[in-house]
């Protein structure tokens, strides 16, 4: 029921934090942060009880309920190291951006922290969704609330994102649900269930061209969610439009829901045509990683540049979720958790830089660092943790996913480490065009304020300890991806592409 | 007492974290007493490590120490640990000892700066990155350190960060590097799918077993570690950010690009030669570069202006010297110059720091001369800096240290005479353009008046390392001279002895007399052409192939140029090209095309009343003849 | 009396439905045009009467009283945003009256 619980709070916390209003704007802040954090100390006590009243296998905590038992359709919520990682994620961002949005957002504040929360228990509800209708109800429900924040509180060309991301976010759902309702009949005919419960639905044996179709539908959706080449173009938009919390959430939270849904469904319902399919989604990761560094390396407004290089940071997930062996896995696991955190970073001291220098353009600025020698200092820590600097989390997740899939496809491997090169050249410029180099006139601007502080320690503390121990993610995630892996490689024999990603001096793939 | 070997990297790391949290709020005397204090205390740690090493040495002469479990994934677990044997051993006594003499120069060379604390902070961390690097126990700690310093010489070359060159600098330096690192990485990448660890002893010891000599794996992972070393070490052909990252202030010159960091690649060959054994071929391609990159390099600081731009390519030919050494096998007489190197080199850089901070960031030796009456124990200091570097025979450590690596080169198995004779032609420009320097700045007339007295935290650095660049060389005695080879019998439980192939002591005898004939000659012509005769060297820089040679070799054979056009331009043209994404524009031209189909329609709706009237009559018909014929 | 063949009575209402058609298609008056529409509905109504005296079932008629009605509120309806037509435009001239024109 705690899962449940998880998403009921927020939806609550959204309509009272609008309600509070009424009151004042600190209400609903403060509100949006009091459902936030009782979550925060849910997901907590799912941790530190190892009941498992409910759970079995990997799953620590399940719920059940039927909710259109006529169309096998149930309320199906169920925990795993998975979920759990990017549920604590999803609250640990979601905290940082109501508290970065404190002074940016001041018109319609009650509505604001009503999409937010709804927004947030939207992605909760994916990650823990098992039940494919649940799940697509969820993946919709997110949409709508990003569609307001976007076009409300964006900046210039707000309407135009908010338009464009509807539309491709919607228009790749749409696949989605053709693909769920048509592995729903295909299952339903093979053995006379009709169910869109996910455990009773793994394992559906179908014809192999089936299930490249039904796989290839939900790989779209999440590959414009990630974003992959070349569905991207929405996310540049949509992030350089949305206001500060929207661009958190979007590159920290919702892009990682195309990740989830890669690694949670298109993996593990069709392993077969998965594994069919790797080779090019590997190719298409490291074209994303290469060209999305490129992109960012020729913009001049920062947000744009930092939402091009998640374009580029996503490729290494996808790279690792389709190496299909354990080390790639966990790496691009660890990538989601660390992406999250520093481009979330980034874009929280894009906006506050935005907040005082009222300019996101590359051109305008220069010498910032004698000014806010704070603001620069953590910019540019956040910059290396973009480079893959050793010692922040995103270099473990990367290195993780290279050397998974060095194992199958050296070519590309090589190509995806020129990738990191790339990512020098953007990070540095980024540290090059703004902080340093001569100072410009600039009116009396204040370095980061003790809010402004907290968050950005919060972040760091993160990345650093995901940099230097990032043991208990691994440990949390094990099971997941030990089934996942397992499911994938079951017939290897029968398909040499497995056999080579497991190595052939003895190193198995699974950890 | 071993078990202290953390705190070697910890205290500079901890200083680091003190300055960067709080730094700005402290005074400079406190900025200076952390900075400089957990440098030497990690000095006294070091050496305290070192004595019970030598005094007791653990089982096999290797002792470790794991911190925690990095990762542990499957069969990948890289744990924060320490290596210590011998080689790390002395790589970690020069890095701290060079490093704590640094930190005391620059704590009086850089105290008018604005950024104080900022600049023991980052040199902390380097000192810190790269104690973990020597000690790392695992490739991919070794990277961790190795990408730390390579951040930290980029953060102190574009210290000054408001005037953009140096940030152009420090970016080259940093991107040219990765550009190293990335195959480096692959080169990890494929070591660990191979051989199923990153931990280096047992890399080296299943790649002994597993890989024959000469095996395309062995060649593919040694090319592809040397690809790291030579983008750290500044080698052929990755040698251009070192010039330009002389943008930094000196004492970060002398520490990160002459003593240290940019022999992190000799360190990673050294630390990886049962590989690099195992692949004849790319000893070779070591050997080549390194002779290649010496004589290079050397021409191109026969012609330079700037101080610390000779020094810069000095540095570059030195190290080159040590991948010769490497190629040949020849690997203790590689950290033996590596370490002599590290002495006179950070004496020479901390030297000219004087000369420029009393010539007021005066950086043109031309413009300077005459400095030996002002500046004397400057003078003196640079002069047997010089001397050392020269390979003046038998009263430097220089000497001895470059006189092996000839010998190597001569002797061993794979050594040949070109390799010899090119060593000896590098030797002569050394001395060469060493001595030009000597003369131009300290002889001649006085241009500039020039009062200036050093601080004590200046002068003391500068006699301990001359005094270390006389009896550096000590420590090795070739057989020709005293034969007390301790250096190598100490380096001998890691590094294999060379075998000689190439001859008696009396060829060596001889070997050694041509060479300090070489570099006596060096330093004589230096003071027939820019001392006695400046005409002659004002005559052949002016004809016509002179002029030419010339610009050419300040160019640095015209490297940067070459990378300019061929790799930076292009890449930029294209991306700025594709600024706005192709892509996106696939999706623009979907939206505009029902951009059109609307327009089309929305004609169709004129608001005319009869026009829809004639279109309901005009549907009615042709439903109804459907009905009705089909 | 022998009845009208069947075919002389829609004929006719053929012929009445083509020329309200027409007339509402070529008419721009308003007035016409709803003169025109009327001939249509009877036309229609016809076709119905004809129909039902045919099979001699009352339904004929009872649609044509159906159509009567309709086109009796049709007219009320459609005299008075004549009215309003005029009023606002000054004018019976329907291609004027063209606002929602895409």
């Amino acid at each position: 029921m705690i899962l449940a619980w998880m998403i009921i709070i927020l939806l609550l916390g959204g309509v009272g934090a609008w309600a509070a209003n009424r009151f004042s704007a600190l209400w609903s802040r403060s509100l949006s942060l009091v459902a936030l954090s009782i979550d925060l100390v849910l997901a907590l006590v799912v941790v530190a009880s190892p009941s498992r009243e409910s759970g079995t296998g990997q799953w620590l905590v399940q719920l059940n309920y039927n909710w259109i038992p006529q169309f096998g359709i149930s309320f199906h919520l169920g925990l795993d190291g998975l979920s759990l990682l990017l549920v604590f994620l999803t609250l640990f961002l979601g905290i940082i951006s109501v508290l970065c949005s404190w002074n940016e957002v001041r018109e319609h504040v009650g509505f604001f922290h009503f999409n937010l929360l709804w927004i947030l228990s939207g992605i909760i509800g994916v990650f823990l969704a098992l039940d494919l209708f649940l799940f697509y109800f969820f993946w919709e429900l997110m949409l709508v609330p990003m569609y307001f924040l976007i076009g409300i509180w964006g900046h210039e060309n707000r309407i135009y994102a908010a338009i464009k991301f509807f539309l491709f976010t919607q228009a790749s759902g749409l696949l989605m649900l053709i693909a769920i309702v048509g592995l729903y009949f295909v299952h339903g005919r093979a053995t006379g269930i009709y169910t869109f419960d996910y455990l009773q639905l793994l394992g559906t044996s179908m014809s192999p061209a089936v299930a490249m179709w039904l796989m290839l539908g939900f790989f779209v959706a999440f590959a414009v969610k990630l974003p992959a080449i070349p569905f991207h173009s929405w996310l540049p938009d949509a992030h350089t439009e949305a206001p500060t919390a929207g661009s958190v959430i979007l590159a920290g939270l919702l892009l990682k829901t195309g990740a989830y849904g890669l690694l949670r469904f298109v993996v593990p319902l069709f392993p077969d045509a998965a594994r069919v399919f790797a080779p090019v989604a590997m190719v298409i990761a490291v074209i994303g990683i290469l060209y999305g560094a490129m992109l960012a390396f020729a913009q001049t407004d920062l947000k744009r540049l930092v939402a091009y290089t998640s374009i580029s940071h996503m490729g290494f997930v996808v790279l690792g979720i389709f190496a299909l062996n354990g080390i790639a896995m966990q790496g691009a696991v660890i990538q989601i958790l660390c992406h999250g955190i520093s481009t979330g970073a980034l874009f929280v001291l894009v906006g506050a830089l935005d907040e005082r220098i009222h300019t996101r353009n590359l051109d305008q600025m220069g010498g910032l660092w004698s000014v806010v020698p704070r603001l620069g200092a953590v910019t540019m820590l956040f910059a290396l943790a973009s480079l893959g600097l050793p010692g922040l989390g995103n270099f473990v997740g990367e290195f993780l996913v290279l050397f998974g899939s060095y194992r199958v496809n050296i070519p590309l491997t090589v190509l995806a480490t020129v990738g990191i090169v790339f990512a020098t050249v953007y990070s540095l410029w980024i540290i090059q065009r703004a902080f340093h180099g001569p100072m410009r006139e600039y009116p009396k601007l204040r370095d980061l304020s003790p809010r402004e502080v907290g968050i950005t320690a919060l972040l760091i503390a993160a990345i650093v300890w995901l940099g230097f121990s990032p043991q208990p993610v691994f440990n949390i995630a094990r099971p997941s991806v030990e089934s996942v892996i397992q499911n994938v490689s079951e017939q290897r024999q029968d398909n040499p592409w497995v056999v080579g990603t497991l190595g052939s001096s003895g190193q198995g793939g699974t950890p | 007492m071993l078990h202290w070997l953390w705190l070697v990297p910890a205290f500079p790391f901890a200083g680091y974290l003190v300055l960067a949290l709080a730094g700005a709020r402290l005074s400079r005397t406190s900025v200076a007493s952390i900075g400089v204090g957990t440098v030497g205390l990690a000095t006294l740690v070091a050496c305290g490590v070192g004595l019970s090493f030598i005094y007791s040495p653990p089982v096999n002469h290797t002792y470790s120490q794991t911190l925690w479990t990095w990762i542990s994934v499957g069969n990948f677990s890289p744990k924060i640990a320490f290596y210590l044997d011998a080689l790390s051993l002395v790589m970690t006594l020069v890095v701290t000892f060079v490093s704590f003499l640094i930190h005391l120069y620059s704590s009086a060379f850089m105290i008018d700066e604005e950024g104080y604390s900022r600049f023991f902070a980052y040199m902390n961390l380097f000192v810190g990155s790269m104690l973990t690097l020597v000690l790392a126990d695992n490739f991919l700690l070794l990277y961790l350190g190795w990408e730390g310093v390579g951040l930290c010489s980029y953060l102190l070359i574009g210290f000054w960060y408001k005037d953009p060159v140096n940030g152009r600098a420090a970016c080259k330096a940093f991107i040219v590097t990765r550009i190293g690192d990335t195959a480096f990485a692959i080169g990890l990448f494929l070591l660990f799918t191979q051989l199923g660890t990153l931990q280096i002893q047992e890399v080296m010891q299943r790649a002994a077993q597993q890989w024959t000599a000469g095996s395309s794996l062995a060649v593919a992972a040694s090319a592809l570690l040397l690809g790291g070393a030579v983008g750290k070490s500044a080698q052929l052909p990755l040698q251009t950010w070192l010039p330009d990252a002389m943008a930094g202030p000196t004492p970060v010159s002398a520490l990160i690009h002459a003593a240290t960091m940019v022999t992190a690649g000799v360190y990673l060959i050294a630390r990886a030669h049962v590989l690099f054994s195992l692949a004849p071929s790319v000893q070779l391609v070591v050997a080549i570069i390194g002779l290649a990159t010496l004589l290079l390099a050397g021409f191109s600081a026969l012609v330079q202006r700037d101080i610390k731009r000779v020094l810069a390519y000095s540095t570059i030919s030195q190290i080159g010297y040590m991948f010769l050494a490497l190629g040949v096998g020849a690997w203790s007489a590689a950290i033996f110059h590596l370490m002599t190197h590290a002495f006179f080199k950070a004496l020479l850089f901390l030297a000219a720091g004087v000369v420029i901070l009393a010539m007021h960031e005066e950086h043109d030796m031309f413009k300077m001369g005459g400095l030996r009456s002002r500046l004397p124990l400057t003078f003196w200091t640079f002069l047997v800096g010089a001397a050392s570097l020269s390979a003046l025979p038998l009263v430097t450590a220089g000497f001895y240290s470059k006189d092996l690596i000839l010998w190597g080169a001569w002797s061993s198995p794979s050594g040949s005479t070109w390799l010899w004779v090119g060593g000896l032609v590098g030797a002569l420009l050394t001395s060469l353009y060493t001595f030009r320097v000597v003369f131009l700045t300290f002889f001649g007339e006085l241009n500039h008046e020039v009062s200036y007295a050093p601080d004590i935290r200046l002068r003391l650095p500068l006699i301990v390392l001359a005094v270390l660049s006389v009896v550096g060389g000590f420590v090795e005695l070739p057989r020709t001279l005293g034969d007390r080879p301790l250096f190598s019998n100490f380096m001998g439980s890691v590094l294999p002895a060379l075998e000689h192939v190439g001859g008696d002591t009396r060829t060596e005898l001889a070997l050694q007399i041509i060479a300090a004939v070489v570099s006596i000659s060096g330093i004589y012509l230096a003071y027939l052409f820019f001392l006695r005769r400046r005409s002659f060297a004002t005559g052949i820089a002016g004809s016509t192939v002179g002029t030419v040679l010339r610009r050419f070799w300040f160019g640095g054979w015209g490297f940067d140029w070459l990378y300019e056009h061929s790799l930076v331009k292009p890449f930029v043209w294209l991306v700025r090209a594709n600024k706005d994404d192709f892509i996106d524009s696939i999706y623009d031209g979907i939206a505009r095309l029902n951009e059109v189909f609307y327009g089309l329609l929305a004609r169709t709706e004129t608001g005319k009343v009869r026009w829809y009237m004639t279109g309901i009559a005009f549907g009615a018909i042709v439903a109804i003849a459907i009905a009705v014929f089909l | 009396m022998p009845a009208l063949p069947m075919e002389h009575g829609l004929l006719l209402a053929a012929l009445l439905f083509a020329l309200g058609l027409l007339g509402v298609l070529v008419r721009r008056n308003v007035i016409f045009i709803l003169m025109s529409i009327e001939i249509m509905l009877n036309a229609a109504g016809l076709a119905f009467v004809v129909a039902g005296s045919r099979w001699s079932q009352a339904d004929g008629q009872v649609m044509f009283i159906l159509i009567l009605a309709v086109a009796a509120a049709e007219v009320s309806v459609g005299l008075a945003l004549v009215l309003q037509l005029y009023r606002r435009l000054q004018t019976l001239d329907v291609d004027v009256a063209s606002k929602m024109r895409g």
